[in-house]
């Protein structure tokens, strides 16, 4: 019994998945996408609906008459769509894997490299940016990279080659904090 | 299958390998960018691979019909811009609108703040879209929206291009992963 205890407090979080696995894995999720829907998996389409949605409540006469939200909001119904499914699912997908491999963990992660104290608002700044930036390319990293270059696209390709550069060119300014 | 069922169904699946590979991690994730882990560019391009090969060949034996598949049109301006966004909101705020939600479900409390930022991000684009939407449609390429039609050769040649670049990629990669202290793993804190 007190064995049996000791060996649970001893098992830390699980090691990560390989790689190569992952990504067939990952690889797998996507074909299966595009075979039963005819098109890939995605995020933002959602977060954008779910703007227009909170949109409805917070301040339904600007939502409506905004030109890129109201068309949304037309039916009254903005989360009902697909991608809403799927960003669900993905959120219990991400659950189940982290519970089984005990990877759940309250904390405010990401300071080391990403501002220190001020990780807070590398958060807030980097999502802003990725929110706007997700609008203009009408696609994110899953929805125009991933899937977008699954099928040859040259916007999906675009898309990952300035993703990268600038990617790579902003994490030389960012800060390591304690 | 019902939108419902086919949507919550590769919505686990997605979302559960992403947080096997370690994608929840903002350490792991911002560390491709450092060029100390390769996990990122490795699984996204092993997927890409897989599921462009996977195409091709199920629409070779007609399982597939090409035409119905969703190509984003070719906006190349519009893509780049918002690569290169979303590419600075991964290297600051250590997520891209995906992967964040993974992070969110692991307890991350920075990638719920990074949520909120998505959320608003998003409410700033559609407050000025009037004087923006020019954006959303730059840099149209007229002639062709995939690389096969733009560059006029097979599919084919196409795939085994990128077999041997991903190869490269996990070469690469490895090789500058143990030059440092090898990838993030997942009990480092």
């Amino acid at each position: 019994m007190m064995m049996a205890i000791e060996k649970k407090v001893q098992e830390g979080p699980a090691p990560y998945m390989n790689p190569l696995l992952a990504g067939i894995l990952l690889g797998v999720v996507l074909l299966a996408t595009f075979v039963i829907t005819g098109h890939g998996l995605g995020a933002t389409g959602f977060t954008t609906r779910l703007t227009a949605w909170i949109g409805m409540y917070v301040a339904p006469v600007a939502t409506n008459a905004n030109d890129y939200l109201g068309g949304m909001v037309d039916e009254g119904k903005p989360l009902n769509a697909w991608i809403s499914w799927q960003v669900f699912g993905l959120a219990i997908g991400a659950l189940i894997s982290a519970f089984l491999a005990r990877r759940i963990q309250f904390k405010l992660d990401g300071g080391k490299f990403l501002g220190g104290s001020k990780r807070p608002w590398t958060a807030l700044i980097g999502g802003i940016l990725a929110g706007f930036g997700a609008r203009v390319a009408a696609g994110c990293t899953s929805g125009l990279g991933l899937s977008g270059a699954a099928v040859l696209s040259l916007a999906g390709f675009t898309f990952l080659g300035t993703f990268f550069a600038v990617g790579l060119l902003m994490s030389r300014f960012m800060k390591e904090g304690q | 299958m019902g939108i419902i069922l086919s949507g919550l169904l590769l919505g686990v699946a997605f979302g559960f390998v992403l947080e096997r590979a370690g994608f929840g991690n903002p350490n792991k994730l911002t560390g491709q960018f450092r060029l100390t882990d390769w996990s990122v560019f490795k699984v996204m391009f092993t997927a890409i691979v897989f599921a462009a090969v996977g195409l091709m060949v199920l629409e070779h034996f007609g399982l597939v019909d090409a035409s119905s598949l969703f190509v984003p049109p070719a906006f190349l301006g519009a893509a780049a811009l918002g690569g290169a966004l979303v590419g600075a909101g991964f290297a600051v705020g250590g997520y891209c609108p995906g992967t964040s939600v993974v992070g969110l479900m692991s307890g991350r409390i920075d990638a719920a703040i990074f949520l909120i930022g998505l959320l608003l991000g998003t409410v700033l684009f559609a407050g000025i879209y009037p004087s923006i939407e020019a954006l959303t449609s730059l840099g149209e390429y007229a002639k062709a929206d995939t690389l096969p039609d733009a560059f006029n050769i097979s599919d084919i040649a196409i795939n085994i291009i990128m077999i041997v670049a991903a190869v490269g990629i996990f070469i690469l990669g490895s090789w500058m992963e143990k030059k440092f202290k090898g990838p993030v793993s997942s009990q480092e804190i």
